[in-house]
This record gives structure tokens, C-alpha cells and sequence, in this order.
């Protein structure tokens, strides 16, 4: 009887998995559902003797079955999209069945964990120090320091707390991973339990993911003896993007409204209900299994400069081949953009790139040799953040984008704080005005006989982008957290690079002549 | 007097009651039985849980997932953030609502988690991938 092995995959199954799956079944063949390998644009992509076939329907299992499909890519492990990634973190992607304790356990999983029991507490926090191993949310903090931090605190409870409230867009690593291998997760928590002192572990993860909270579910279930002492519980977000913001999700497991703590104090030392509490990603939590096992060293020995490790990175947007494409730091965007994924899915000039979500700037062409490290980009002010990366072709409209992010902010905004909570609605309206191109009448205020130094002209487009930068300079110095200050990036960097979208005149450098 | 549903909301909090934090777990539960979290829902769980009102009132209203009042209209949900915009939710948006008209209410989420593949809606727990007009123009009539 034939193998047929298709992903279980969130991702697969909202492209029809289910259905091509059942088609197999029909046909007789023995079906399997595994994680997915991460090349998306095939999906659902169906494995037989290791060779792919996809994108596939239902339609196409006959012609799969007898040899005569044109959708076959060959050998899925030697395919350049696979062939050519360095995975660590996500080394069973496409191999396993994700639940399956027999599949985690014969390739290589709980290693990590055995030898964290066998050298104790101390030495494991100083192996993960050791590994250079940075916070994979956005921030980029150094993993081993929190965990140092926490060990050394003394308290009668700890906790763990793993932040999968993965909100940005181009970004489904947390998700790919829950799903495909929650208990390559579920082991990094317990490492961090035993490093640390603490008991319990909470896993918060965002509602829009019903099926990785499923599979954590039934993965914390299965492999309750395994890590016993350490418990495990999942909690399920509601619907606020905020609550990604560390403090924020604190406030949220506790019950509260997310809202943003101010810092000091640090979560490290006072955290859920005021105890000391490591919260980290799901990638970060993830990367410790590897480095456990097979040592500090081998970890550290990927990446560039302060940058150790790798970094799963997340192709999507206006992209041909979207994906996973876990490597090294130190590849460049326009080899991630161009070479791996293929150029615009709809075949146009690629005209901005984001990195970084919703808070990451827009980076042009231009720019596309800058390498992928948490310094070089903050030296370019933009942010890696968690590692995703939006195409955008040709029809893209940059100062639409920029009102986005404004929008978006207004949104999700906490509301503690002012420039956050007030400066987004009113930089969409500033943004609308901008992109409607009405000189605009002074405003009450100005026209006050106080303000008799103010001008009396109407606004003209110049004045209403630099009220806009303006705005950007308060958001970005003046909010307490990442996302009312980070929100300028986006806006800065569309209105800089694309200025002819925002209805500025072109620079026209022949006529400068 | 003691309805059925306040003894139903009795039990709900009565599951949670071992854990440590459990207002958004009770919240989920009442959400998901009653569709809203209503006025009455929120005065019993701020007297079993020793809050106030207001404290159960904020948290309700805080979140994007909790409603006060129950929705009139199946919903689907359509994602609009960066990577569906790139690829071309934008364009889909209003004939979705004209399609929909009063019997499905569109909201509005940013992100699935499917970016590459989009644009992208969820109804209920289902997500939908790779749709266009005639595609999504499906889904609506098939809710409705
Ligand atoms: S920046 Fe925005 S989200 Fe952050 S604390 Fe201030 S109001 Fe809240
Ligand atoms: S941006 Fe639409 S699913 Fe991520």
C-alpha cells in the first residue's frame, strides 16, 4: 500500500489539505499527516517515497498516484529551498507526526532536557549564556542573562512564561513550530524550569490560533510524566496585539486588562503575580533543546558578530516561494528576497520590503544588501524583530501603508500612554489629509489672538509633513512601549523612500543638471 | 430568582476555580456559550471572584475577542494586515460586504498566521486561504 505523508499544518489545511488528504485515503493509500516542511506556496504539498507533489486539490491524486502528475518537484529534502537552510530549530519540519511522542523521541528529543537534568541548574544557564542566544521576539536580549537573572532571584514560586502572541504580519514561526513540534517546546520550558527553579510554565498563546492551541493541548497531555515536576498550561489570548508586549501579556495572564507595566521593575524579578518570571519566545524556548544537547559551541558557531545562532526567517506577502527559511545570520535581504524567494508572486518589480511586522520599516531595493543582524539593521533604523519579512510589488501604495500603520496602532493601542494612544488617530487623520491634498485652513487654536506668532497662511503639504515627522519624533520618544514607539518606523521610512506616494514633487535628477 | 443560565455561569466559574488569574479562561467559556458577556454575566463573575464590576467591565471591554452584546450575524473574518494587503485584500473588500449584506457581518482581523498564502479569513475555527472575489463571494453565501 502507498505512503502518502501530507502536513497537518494550519497553513495546509486552509489551502485544502483536509480534502486531498481524504482523497488519498479514498484511493486506498495509507495517509499520514505530518508537520510541514515550510515551502508554502506548494501547500498542500504531498510526500510519497520522500518525493513532492504540489500545490495539490483532490483532483490530482489519480494522476499522483499512477506517475503521470506535472506537479512533482523531485526529491522535497534536495529541493534548493530546503537543500540550502540550516535547521536547528526547525530540524522535524516536515519529517514527524507532531503529536507523535515515538517520532519526537526518535529524532533526538528530550536529549536536551536528559543532559540539562545530568549537569544541573548552574551549568545549564551558563550553557545557554554561552551560546549567544538572543531573544527571538524583537527585542534581541540576551536569553541566558534573563535566565541568570531569574535563577539567581529567591522567591517561594517562579514562572515560566512562553509569549506566543505572535501578532505581526509575515510572521507564523511561533505557529509553524507549536504546531509542527510543540514538544520541541514543550522541553525548551521544562530545560528553563529546572535552570531556574521554577514550577510552573504558562504558554500564552493568541486566540487567532486555534490549532496550535489544540495540538499544545494534547502535546502538554501526552508529556505531563516527561517533565513532571515542571506543569504546563496554556492560555488563550483575546484578540489584543498588545498583549505581545511582555508586561502587557503578564497583566493579561493574570486576568487584567493588557495593559503596558512600566519597567522597572523587570518581569525577571518581579513578574506574574509579582514573582520572578522568565518570558521568553517560542523560538527562543525552542533553540535550547539544540543547544543542550549538542553544546553551546555548536550553536554559537552559526550566525555573524554579536548575532550567534540561526534565525528561522519568514517569507511572505507579494512573494513567489513564501516560506520558512531558517539560516545563519548574515544573509542579505535581497538574497532572502530575490534569490530564495523568487522575486513578487504576481511577477512585478518588488518595490519595498518590511522586516520586522507592522512595527519594522519599509526597506527599498536600495537597500537589499544590507545582511540580516539585529545591529546592522538597527544601525539602518529598522528591526529584525521576529524575523518576517513582507514583499510588496509594484501596485503597492507607500503613504497607504503609512496610514496603516497609524490605523493599526490606533487600534491596538493600549492607551496608557498619550503620544500612543493619541498621536496614531490623529497621524491617520494627518496622513488622510496628506494623501487628499487639501491645503488645509489654520485651526482654531492657531487662530486664537494669543497665538500671534503662529501663521495664518493655510497649511500647505510641506507644513503637513513636517507636522507628520513631528508626530513621529513624539511617538517615538515619548511611548512607553514598542508598539507606539516603533510605530514611526514604518511611516519615517515610507515617507523618506517613497515620497512621490505621499504626492511630494519627485526629485528629478536630470533636471538638476 | 436564580435562572438557568446564571447556575450554568455558577458552573463555568466553578471549572476555572483551581486556577491561578481565571478571568479570561471564565470569559472565553461565556463568551463561547452565550456569544456575549452580558451585564448580568459580568456582576456574577465580579462577585465570585471578589472584583468589582468595573474591574470585569474593563477587562471585557478591553479585549477584541469579548462583546457585550450577542452578534446579530454569522461573521467572517478577513485579514487585512501587511501581507494580505500585498496581496490584494484591499480589492476584495468591497464586494465582500456588498455580498454580505445584513446576513454576515465582515469583520476586520489582523493576521492568521498564513501570510504567504493569502488574502486569508477564518470563520469560527476554519480558516480559508488563496481567496479572490468568487472564492470569498462563496464562503459569505455559504454562512449566511
Ligand atoms: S505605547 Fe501604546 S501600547 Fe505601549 S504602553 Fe503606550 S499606549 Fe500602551
Ligand atoms: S497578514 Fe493576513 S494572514 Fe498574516
Amino acid at each position: 500500500m502507498v505512503m502518502v505523508r501530507i502536513s497537518d499544518d494550519a497553513l495546509a489545511i486552509a489551502c485544502g489539505a483536509d480534502a486531498v488528504a481524504d482523497a488519498f485515503a479514498r484511493a486506498g493509500a495509507t495517509v499520514e499527516r505530518v508537520s510541514s516542511w515550510g515551502m508554502q506556496w506548494l501547500e498542500p504539498l504531498v510526500e510519497i517515497d520522500g518525493k513532492g507533489f504540489g500545490p495539490a486539490t483532490a483532483d490530482d491524486v489519480a494522476a499522483i498516484l499512477d506517475g503521470s502528475s506535472p506537479l512533482g518537484i523531485g526529491v522535497i529534502a534536495e529541493h534548493p529551498f530546503i537543500a540550502k537552510q540550516q535547521r536547528l530549530t526547525f530540524a522535524r519540519a516536515g519529517k514527524t507526526r507532531p503529536t507523535e511522542l515515538a517520532d519526537y523521541e526518535a529524532t533526538g528529543g528530550w536529549k536536551g532536557l536528559a543532559r540539562a537534568r545530568e549537569i544541573g541548574a548552574e551549568a545549564t544557564v551558563e550553557e545557554v549564556v554561552a551560546s549567544g542566544l538572543r531573544g527571538r521576539g524583537g527585542a534581541g536580549f540576551p536569553t541566558g542573562i534573563k535566565w541568570r537573572t531569574v535563577a539567581a532571584a529567591v522567591a517561594d514560586q517562579k514562572y515560566i512564561v512562553c509569549n506566543a502572541d505572535e501578532g505581526d504580519s509575515a510572521t507564523f514561526a511561533d505557529r509553524m513550530l507549536m504546531e509542527g513540534d510543540p514538544y520541541c517546546l514543550i522541553e525548551g520550558m521544562a530545560i528553563a524550569g529546572l535552570a531556574t527553579g521554577a514550577t510552573k510554565g504558562y504558554i500564552y498563546v493568541r486566540s487567532e490560533y486555534p490549532h496550535a492551541i489544540a495540538k499544545l493541548e494534547e502535546a502538554i497531555r501526552r508529556s505531563a510524566h516527561l517533565v513532571a515536576p515542571f506543569v504546563l498550561e496554556v492560555r488563550v489570548g483575546a484578540g489584543a496585539y498588545v498583549c505581545g508586549e511582555e508586561t502587557s501579556l503578564l497583566n493579561s495572564l493574570e486576568g487584567k486588562r493588557g495593559e503596558v507595566r512600566a519597567k522597572p521593575p523587570i518581569p525577571a524579578l518581579v513578574g506574574l503575580f509579582g514573582k520572578p518570571t522568565i518570558v521568553n519566545n517560542v523560538l527562543s524556548l525552542a533553540a535550547v533543546p539544540y543547544i543542550l544537547a549538542k553544546g553551546a559551541k555548536a550553536y554559537a558557531d552559526y550566525g555573524m558578530g554579536r548575532s550567534r545562532g540561526t534565525m528561522p526567517i519568514q517569507l511572505a506577502g507579494n512573494i513567489k516561494h513564501g516560506g520558512l527559511y531558517e539560516t545563519a545570520f548574515g544573509i542579505t535581504l535581497g538574497q532572502l528576497v530575490n534569490e530564495i524567494g523568487g522575486g513578487t508572486d504576481d511577477g512585478s518589480p518588488v518595490k519595498a520590503a518590511q522586516v520586522g511586522g507592522p512595527l519594522g520599516a519599509y526597506l527599498h531595493p536600495d537597500q537589499f544588501d544590507i545582511p540580516f543582524d539585529y545591529e546592522a539593521y538597527a544601525a539602518v533604523d529598522a528591526l529584525i524583530g521576529h524575523g518576517g519579512i513582507t514583499v510588496f510589488g509594484e501596485g503597492a501604495d507607500m503613504a497607504g501603508m503609512a496610514r496603516f500603520a497609524m490605523e493599526f496602532c490606533a487600534a491596538e493601542s493600549c492607551g496608557k500612554c498619550t503620544p500612543c494612544r493619541i498621536g496614531s488617530v490623529r497621524g491617520k487623520e494627518l496622513i488622510d489629509r496628506i494623501m487628499a491634498r487639501v491645503p488645509r485652513q489654520r485651526d482654531t487654536l492657531e487662530g486664537l489672538p494669543q497665538m500671534h506668532n503662529a501663521p495664518t497662511a493655510p497649511r500647505s503639504l510641506e507644513d503637513e509633513i513636517v507636522l507628520l515627522e513631528d508626530l513621529c519624533e513624539t511617538m517615538k520618544f515619548g511611548s512607553l512601549c514598542a508598539l507606539g514607539g516603533f510605530t514611526p518606523y514604518p511611516v519615517m521610512s515610507a515617507l523618506k523612500h517613497w515620497p512621490e506616494d505621499f504626492g511630494a514633487r519627485q526629485s528629478l535628477p536630470e533636471a538638476a543638471e | 430568582m436564580r435562572d438557568a443560565k446564571a447556575d450554568r455561569l455558577d458552573e463555568i466559574i466553578a471549572s476555572h476555580s483551581r486556577r491561578e488569574g481565571p478571568l479570561l479562561p471564565i470569559l472565553h467559556d461565556v463568551q463561547a456559550e452565550f456569544g456575549c458577556v452580558d451585564e448580568a454575566s459580568k456582576r456574577q463573575i465580579a462577585l465570585a471572584l471578589n472584583l468589582s464590576r468595573a474591574e470585569v467591565h474593563g477587562v471585557v471591554s478591553f479585549y477584541h475577542d469579548f462583546t457585550a452584546e450577542p452578534k446579530a450575524a454569522p461573521v467572517l473574518k478577513l485579514c487585512r494586515a501587511e501581507s494580505c494587503k500585498a496581496r490584494g485584500v484591499e480589492a476584495l473588500v468591497d464586494g465582500a460586504v456588498a455580498a454580505a449584506s445584513e446576513r454576515v457581518k465582515i469583520e476586520t482581523i489582523y493576521c492568521l498566521g498564513l501570510c504567504s498564502v493569502g488574502p486569508n479569513a477564518m470563520i469560527g475555527n476554519a480558516v480559508h486561504a488563496r481567496l479572490d472575489a468568487p472564492k470569498l463571494e462563496k464562503l459569505i453565501r455559504e454562512i449566511a
